[in-house]
């Protein structure tokens, strides 16, 4: 019984990532498949309760950098949610919305269960990777005048795929899985996807972050080994600071994987002065 | 000293680093765009109502489905489970058709687009047009498929250009003298979009063709006369506007219009060609020597 609590409440956060990522989801195809108000369409734009207008804000500036001109709509859409994740939420998408994402995960739980977690079976790239490619993406939208990543971006191959129906795009999808699994740890989210790359360039000045507790800490390090971005927990066991970097994707999995509360989530209302990054 | 060669070295490994970037960027740009320039363009599809020009459409639809959702839930569906509709979005590899070769099926529609197969389901051509105002992006343009009434813009569905029907003289059994008349009957313009002309059948001496000839100035695109042909493979089928429709040259004014003729006011007249042999008039210069000499 005991124990039953305990897991529960150290998985609370995942717990709760997975309702929310999977309640989206539903209420998406439920959208399409009983024509239900409250999310239409998909992760690319779609309306709440039939009014508020959401869009991707990387998937509109493909749309703008491809040289066209858009309706209001989905230029407000794209606001509300760039506003939301920036100011807000932080890289929160990449961990509480995005369906690769339990894909990437399910990868990563394997590969340490069979132990293929091996540094040295590793191919190393570098995390900037990500930065290059979104760049890119936006150079051939101009150039092919069409948005180029929306045409091969698994996330709205799998999104799109469960909502109106998949064709070959779940083999876009299994690439992804594959590649987490053999080639590289948290190889796509953590390295190449350039949506996850845009959200983290510009959610450095959001509200909701982690903060570590540099007093409490025991220097076990179970929260540099769990988190998907080590890069952004520098400060662990040297300062009293926040995650302040955009990389961080809020999952929260270092809160739960502390055993000493030195890791938890709070408002940043002002990035602090004397914060610096280690990217 | 030793200081100094260390920054060196860290500039040289900095620069040689961002050489090879660019270079990896250089190859899976040519990769991906040679891609992208490649899925963007499908010959035949087919798009929803009030789509913009086919090159704009791909710039601007955000692959979001949501003109789909409104085609498939509209309370009129004839498919009363709802599981189809005349709209759907592109999947990968989703471009089978239900039956081979027996019409004009897309095969590279461009990913998580909308378009639709007339002979698998065309449009219905409602009369409110669910499918157009949910568009975010304007890649479905209201305006496209408005027209003004008592000094107010209301949705016109006559207005939409989808495609435009060609009638297959060959193979349409109403050209054999047979009497059918069922793309006319399915037409929701007819006797607009779709005219039935009476000819002599010299082959009988006795009988009547009664020949369905389309109007493209009038017809939509919706295809409802291609689902309702008789023949195997339709004799009538849709195709979008630029494959097949002629352009006249902007040099021709139809003089019995009034619009048109506006076109010539200020026009400095046609520049003649000048050359030795039309500066004479016809007749000198048909009537020279070397001519007749020929
Ligand atoms: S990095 Fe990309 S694929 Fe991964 S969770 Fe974020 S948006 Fe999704
Ligand atoms: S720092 Fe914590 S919340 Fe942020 S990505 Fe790492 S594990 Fe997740
Ligand atoms: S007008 Fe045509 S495409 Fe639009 S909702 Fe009606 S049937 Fe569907
Ligand atoms: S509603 Fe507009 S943007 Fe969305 S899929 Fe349809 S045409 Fe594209
Ligand atoms: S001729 Fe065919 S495609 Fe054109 S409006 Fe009539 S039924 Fe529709």
């Amino acid at each position: 019984m005991n124990e039953n609590r305990n897991f529960l409440y150290k998985h609370r956060y995942l717990i709760a990532r997975r309702i929310v990522q999977v309640s989206i989801l539903l209420l998406y195809i439920a959208g399409n498949a009983y024509g239900w108000k409250i999310l239409q369409g998909n992760l690319s734009s779609s309306r709440l309760f039939d009014v508020i207008p959401l869009a991707d804000p990387y998937a509109t500036l493909q749309l703008f950098a491809a040289g066209t001109i858009l309706a209001t709509d989905v230029i407000v859409g794209a606001l509300i949610i760039f506003a939301f994740y920036s100011l807000i939420g932080g890289r929160a998408f990449c961990s509480w919305i995005c369906p690769i994402n339990m894909v990437t995960d399910f990868a990563n739980w394997l590969r340490v269960k069979t132990g293929l977690h091996k540094d040295e079976w590793q191919l190393r790239i570098s995390r900037k990777t990500r930065y290059w490619i979104l760049g890119l993406s936006l150079i051939l939208s101009f150039v092919v005048a069409a948005p180029a990543f929306e045409f091969i971006s698994p996330i709205s191959m799998l999104h799109r795929g469960l909502i109106f129906g998949m064709g070959f795009g779940f083999a876009a999808v299994v690439a992804v899985f594959l590649f987490d699994l053999f080639v590289t740890k948290n190889g796509w989210c953590g390295h190449l996807c350039p949506l996850g790359g845009f959200y983290s360039l510009v959610t450095k000045p959001s509200v909701i972050r982690v903060k570590h507790d540099a007093d409490k800490c025991t220097l076990c390090m179970n929260c540099k080994n769990v988190c998907p971005e080590k890069q952004v927990l520098w400060m662990i066991g040297k300062e009293s600071v926040f995650v302040s970097s955009g990389e961080c994707i809020n999952c929260a999995r270092c809160i739960e994987v502390c055993n000493d509360d030195a890791l938890n989530f709070g408002l940043r209302y002002k990035p602090n002065k004397e914060e610096k990054e280690n990217a | 000293m030793a200081e100094d060669k260390k920054v060196d070295r860290e500039k040289r490994k900095f620069f040689i680093r961002t050489l090879q970037g660019l270079g990896l960027a250089a190859l899976g740009g040519s990769i991906w765009s040679g891609y992208v320039a490649e899925a963007k363009h499908d010959e035949v599809v087919l798009r929803p109502p009030g789509a913009v020009p086919e090159e704009e459409f791909v710039k601007k639809c955000i692959k979001c489905g949501m003109c789909v959702e409104a085609c498939k839930n509209r309370e009129n569906n004839p498919d009363e489970t709802k599981q189809t509709a005349t709209l759907r979005l592109a999947a990968p590899g989703d471009h089978r058709p239900r039956e081979k070769g027996k019409y004009i099926y897309p095969k590279e529609v461009p990913v998580g687009t909308p378009y639709f197969v007339p002979r698998e389901i065309p449009c219905y051509m409602c009369e409110d047009i669910p499918c157009v105002p949910p568009c975010p992006t304007g890649a479905l343009d209201p305006d496209l498929v408005s027209s003004v009434k008592d000094g107010k813009k209301v949705l016109d569905i006559n207005k939409a250009r989808m495609g435009v029907a060609v009638v297959d003289m060959e193979h349409c059994i109403a050209y054999w003298g047979l009497q059918c008349d069922a793309c006319y009957r399915a037409c929701p313009l007819i006797d607009e979009a779709i005219k039935l002309e009476l000819r002599r059948n010299p082959r009988t001496g006795r009988h009547a063709f009664l020949l369905p000839v389309v109007y493209p100035d009038v017809c939509t695109g919706c295809g409802l006369c291609e689902l309702a042909c008789v023949t195997e493979k339709p004799a009538i089928f849709v195709l979008p506007r630029h494959l097949a429709l002629g352009r006249v040259g902007k040099h021709y004014i139809k003089g019995w219009e009034k619009q048109d003729e506006e076109r010539i006011k200020g026009s400095q007249g046609i520049q003649k060609t000048i050359t030795p042999r039309s500066e004479e008039s016809p007749e000198d210069y048909l009537n020279t020597e070397d001519l007749l000499d020929e």
